[in-house]
């Protein structure tokens, strides 16, 4: 069995033609100006439940979290120990099938999800994301390869990294639906690298991210690297995710 | 929405004029539409640019989105808010959906529209998860307190047939219940409702939160996505189906070729696919990483459509100038049998090239490769070898409508024999109760789940590892005719070797 078989029979398939015309930038605009009304029965209002900080991962937000919430320069940081992960890595992966009868919004069942947030990795992982018995993660950042979140369109897995406690992923590349869930659940920020840093960060590198500068370092190695700005799904996130956003911006009244 | 103004006795007869209409790069702005007059046949052949109605060609998808947004036209990269024609969830995301629909609009929030939420249990659910029996019970409170019109329950889990509403795997039983509609927007909660792009509609996977918002409002934000064409031409060989073209085009451009693109599929030989097949085509655009799937509607369509919904519809075609991100052309006769090999749907192999791979299991079922023309496939390649199978052949249908066809209906060439009885003598297990079964896993006791380290050659989508259960469990991905004749070899096995 060859590893890597591009088997193509010769003329089968050709490639007729490749104009590219338009460049589909990967970021959502959520700050978009269309008005909507909402249906909204005033109740109680319920914040999003997020996850209890984690002594070894910090997080700092520099920007002034009430005002301006529509600009894209948030100057947040994130700073703790990288868990590196390869390519494709599906939402089988990140949370196995088994775990989806956890239910997101339950409060306790969140708290489940972090705990098995990436324990779906082939055993060549032989460091565990979240150690057994433990809820919370002690990496703050996963730097992943191309494609990351491929599969399935369960929120449980953006949820269960937030739940774990990672503050952030950095990969090449997102499948849609992980990069859109991550946003709309403001549970962990989808970062892009302009290189491939699953090759140049190890599992355990003391790394930080600065938001604003759209910097990656790795103290171990001492190496800087650039990511893709986060634009205007950054607010959102910031936020936790399109409701509290959308409330915080007037576009759905507050309550 | 342009349908709500048209009569309800719209039918396939109105559709001809439709498309002879559409099939022009015209782009028509949905209230003139609503006044169509009664000719078919002698529609003006105006150039697009004499009737003023269209400054921008724009492909199929980008046409529904527009429509959907209210717009006369849109480009690919602009986000629009998109009016939902209906939206599905199940028993794995629609507990979550639920959770935020109250948590956001409120405890006494009613749905924005009772009729437009379709909600099917389907993925955990003969099983003694407590759990997962939990989140159906969720599910079946929601509906009562909301009064969901499309609600197929399931309350007696030891015996499905016990259970009339109750459907099984939901993309199936979307278009077997007549929610596929040709123009519309369909959104769901599970990364493969992009299968009902088969009918000509915009269909997509989504997140909990964001259905939640859209329980609540009836829209959602959507980037409006370039298209990939894919021009299929050439008689299709008797020994292929629509997943060895599927699996052509995602080993062609990977398992991220087509992210954040939709995917269109046209040319003569998606023309000669009945639905089903047009189907499988869509339902693995996502595992190209294609946002949505469409075949153009057409005769097929609108047979298989009829007296599954009362509710009018309009179909849209891409204008002949509308602009593709890449068009990829196949002569499909002189395409092999295919399989994806472990661990990812792009790692294409011919199955005959597998020859040596021994196997321990086959799987057929699943929203990709468990309905009643993947079944009839399964059992003409039985029929034609007359042999039995070697190793464990598992058959879950994916709705209780393909469990009672695979009773019934008798195959052709068999001398009236069912699916069903070419199985038994074949020596597969009894076709399981219907439901997404083993292709995800699930919970331990699922039927035919991997709990131990096998090599399966399986009808699904995903292949990714610890998709079917256990993280080293090896799966191959394949069409109903190569799972049936790898079953007969124990080995993964081209369907030649018993088709010709």
């Amino acid at each position: 069995m060859h590893q890597h078989p591009p088997i193509v029979k010769e003329g089968t398939m050709a490639l007729f033609s490749a104009t590219t015309f338009v460049t589909v930038p990967r970021n959502l605009a959520f700050a978009s100006s269309n008005k909507l009304s909402f249906s909204s029965s005033s109740s109680r209002l319920l914040s999003f439940t997020t996850s209890q900080p984690n002594p070894g991962i910090s997080v700092t937000f520099h920007t002034p979290r009430a005002h301006a919430p529509s600009s894209s320069s948030s100057s947040a940081t994130f700073h703790g120990l990288c868990y590196v992960v390869g390519d494709n890595i599906d939402t089988d992966q990140i949370i196995p099938a088994e775990y989806l009868t956890l239910v997101p919004s339950k409060p306790d069942e969140y708290e489940k999800l972090g705990s098995y947030a990436l324990v779906g990795l082939p055993a060549t992982y032989s460091t565990r994301f979240v150690d057994a018995g433990e809820t919370k993660t002690k990496y703050a950042i996963v730097i992943g390869g191309a494609n990351f979140g491929c599969g399935s369109s369960r929120e449980h897995a953006p949820v269960a990294l937030g739940a774990s406690g990672a503050a952030a992923v950095v990969a090449e590349s997102y499948a849609r639906i992980f990069f859109r869930n991550s946003v709309a659940t403001g549970e962990v920020y989808p970062l892009e690298s302009e290189s491939r840093l699953c090759e140049e960060c190890r599992t355990g590198d003391v790394v930080t991210i600065e938001l604003g500068e759209s910097r990656l370092i790795n103290h171990t190695t001492g190496k800087e690297y650039r990511l893709k700005p986060i634009g205007d799904a950054g607010p959102v996130i910031e936020a936790g995710g399109i409701f509290a956003y959308a409330r915080k911006t007037g576009m759905i009244p507050s309550r | 929405m342009a349908s709500s103004l048209l009569s309800p006795s719209f039918t396939s007869f109105i559709h001809t004029k439709d498309l002879s209409l559409s099939t022009f790069p015209s782009q028509r702005c949905h209230k003139v539409v609503s006044r169509r007059i009664s000719c078919s046949v002698a529609t003006p052949q105006r150039q697009p640019s004499t009737t003023g109605s269209v400054k921008t060609a724009m492909t199929m998808t980008e046409k529904i989105l527009a429509r959907a947004s209210e717009k006369a036209q849109l480009s690919p990269g602009d986000n629009v808010w998109v009016n939902v024609d209906i939206l599905m969830t199940h028993d794995v995301c629609g507990p979550g959906s639920i959770g935020i629909f109250k948590k956001e609009f409120g405890e006494d929030a009613k749905v924005w529209d009772r009729e437009k939420v379709v909600i099917i249990p389907d993925h955990y659910i003969f099983t003694s998860d407590e759990r997962a029996n939990r989140n159906v019970d969720i599910l079946r409170d929601f509906c009562h307190e909301q009064n969901i019109k499309y609600f197929y329950d399931i309350k007696d889990l030891s015996n499905f047939k016990a259970n009339p509403d109750y459907k099984g795997v939901c993309h199936i039983a979307l278009a077997q219940e007549g929610h596929c509609r040709p123009g519309e927007v369909l959104l769901g909660t599970d990364s493969h409702t992009c299968t009902a792009g088969a009918f000509g509609q915009f269909a997509t996977g989504i997140g909990n939160t964001d259905a939640g918002f859209v329980l609540g409002t009836g829209k959602l934000l959507l980037k409006a996505p370039p298209t990939l064409r894919f021009v299929m031409d050439g008689e299709m060989p008797s020994y292929l189906l629509s997943k060895d073209l599927i699996l052509q085009i995602i080993g062609e451009i990977s398992v991220a070729g087509a992210t954040y693109k939709s995917m269109e599929f046209v040319g003569t030989t998606v023309e000669s696919l009945n639905m089903e097949e047009r189907m499988t085509l869509c339902n693995m655009v996502v595992e190209a990483g294609g946002k949505n799937g469409v075949v153009p509607a057409d005769s097929t369509t609108f047979k298989y459509l009829e007296g599954k919904t009362s509710l009018p519809y309009e179909p849209v075609y891409s204008d002949q100038q509308a602009r593709f991100l890449s068009e990829y052309r196949f002569d499909v006769s002189k395409l092999e049998p295919l399989v994806a090999k472990p661990h990812s749907p792009d790692n294409r192999a011919l199955a005959r090239e597998c020859k040596d791979v021994k196997i321990d299991r086959v799987y057929i079922g699943s929203c990709t490769g468990g309905k009643t023309e993947d079944f009839m496939a399964a059992a003409k390649v039985f029929l034609a070898s007359g042999k039995k199978v070697k190793v464990p052949t598992f058959l879950v249908p994916a709705t209780q409508k393909v469990w009672m066809d695979v009773y019934s209906i008798p195959v052709p060439g068999s001398g009236g024999k069912t699916c069903s009885q070419i199985f038994e003598e074949a020596g597969c297990d009894t076709p399981a109760s219907p439901s997404c079964g083993a292709c995800l896993g699930g919970p331990k006791d699922t039927y035919a789940r991997m709990n131990e380290p096998m090599v399966c050659v399986s009808t699904t989508n995903r292949n990714f590892p610890g998709r079917m259960g256990h993280k080293e469990g090896q799966i191959y991905l394949a069409s109903p005719y190569t799972a049936a004749a790898s079953a007969l070899t124990g080995y993964v096995t081209d369907p030649r070797e018993f088709l010709q």
